[in-house]
């Protein structure tokens, strides 16, 4: 073996190295690092009741209810096997709507339901002008951020 | 096509780079500007961001150049701790101030982008905050090669940080599909897009057009570099003599 081989395989086990870390700190850090909750991973973990947490998933579709005073927001998060109630008070981003994404910010009540102190809209990967959108509309929200 | 060994000599690697420059340079520059006008003008807004995808024609190429940028330093690293290649640490450092400006474009445009899509400027999702790592990274690797350079080292440190630094690309690639992040998943595949045609088409003329310049600038940061380093043996003769 040249010295030159014997410097390649090196480099090509460090490299190995460096992707297996990173696959590593991945698949470890898949919790902690998970941006918000979904309602199934509340279902099936428990609520974590008494902090600050996001609650993730899709608004569903003819859940959003605007209470009287005109500020206040009610709607349900879903993420296909589970749902979560959420009540926010304030101004929704332009791009709430039903059967799209959102992220609550906010704590879980004891009840299971979510009091939102902030609300982030998430866009999903699909883009396309408004006619085709409104040709295909109702159907192509459903296949969203969330099914993975 | 000249050899990687052929480029070895740093006079035969100027002959090619210095009329190379340019026509890399004016044709990135006219495919960014064809690409833009396209972009602003000629394609329909998004049904539910409006005009504010046009964003898209710039961030998504300085995302791919700030990523690619790394893969460049990568392989240079490598092309100099296996062959000894001479170029190879002239071309990481060529590359890692231009690769941070593109990651900086695209955070900054992110930033801009999410702020009347997501409703915010920035939030510590996996995407985002791999990518601002990435940042630091070069900025990290910028101190060190300089460092080394200037204490007459060989670019072997350098080198050893830019590959343990690759860590990151496959991060930031996979860290929509692995967790969720408030950061849309994947749009373009190698044989599919979810981006519709009508708004896509500029995009590859923008990755095109970027990626020309972006090497148009190595190649001059390159000839700079190794100017800067004969001028500096130069100097050392003289004293010496």
């Amino acid at each position: 073996m040249t010295a030159k081989n014997q410097r390649l395989t090196l480099v090509l086990l460090a490299l190995g190295a460096v992707v297996a870390a990173a696959l590593l700190a991945l698949s470890a850090l898949r919790d902690q690092a998970a941006f918000f909750y979904a309602p199934s991973d509340v279902k099936r973990d428990g609520l974590p009741l008494g902090r600050a947490v996001r609650l993730g998933g899709m608004v569903e579709a003819g859940s959003v209810r605007r209470a009287a005073d005109g500020v206040t927001v009610r709607f349900v998060v879903t993420d296909g096997k589970a749902t979560t109630p959420v009540v926010f008070a304030g101004i929704v981003p332009d791009l709430f709507r039903e059967r799209s994404g959102v992220v609550a910010e906010g704590s879980f009540r004891a009840d299971g339901g979510f009091v939102a102190s902030n609300l982030l809209a998430k866009h999903d990967e699909k883009y396309m002008p408004p006619e085709l959108a409104r040709t295909a509309d109702g159907t192509m929200h459903e296949t969203s951020t969330l099914d993975r | 096509m000249p050899s990687l060994h052929a480029l070895a000599n740093p006079a035969r690697f100027l002959k090619i780079a210095r009329p190379l420059t340019s026509v890399l340079f004016w044709l990135g520059v006219a495919l960014i500007a064809a690409g833009s006008v396209a972009g602003l003008t000629l394609t329909p807004p998004d049904y539910l961001q409006g005009d504010t995808v046009r964003i898209l024609y710039i961030h998504v190429p300085a995302a791919w150049l700030g990523m690619g940028g790394w893969s460049g330093i990568a392989i240079s690293s490598i092309a100099l701790l296996v062959w000894r290649h001479p170029l190879a640490s002239v071309a990481a450092r060529a590359v890692a101030p231009v690769g941070a400006a593109f990651a900086a474009i695209c955070l900054i445009t992110g930033s801009i982008w999410g702020r009347p899509t997501w409703g915010t400027w920035w939030q510590w999702d996996g995407r985002l905050t791999s990518m601002l790592l990435l940042f630091f990274v070069y900025c990290g690797y910028m101190a060190l090669a300089r460092a080394d350079a200037d204490r007459g080292g060989d670019g072997r440190i350098p080198a050893i940080f830019g590959i343990a630094g690759t860590v990151l690309l496959p991060i930031i690639r996979y860290s929509v599909v692995w967790w969720n992040t408030l950061h849309q998943g994947q749009s373009i595949g190698l044989t599919r897009s979810s981006i519709d045609a009508a708004i896509l088409w500029p995009l590859p003329i923008m990755l095109v057009g970027f990626t020309l310049f972006f090497a148009a600038v190595v190649l001059m940061r390159m000839r700079a570099l190794l100017a800067r380093a004969k001028a500096e043996a130069r100097m050392r003769r003289m004293a010496r003599a």
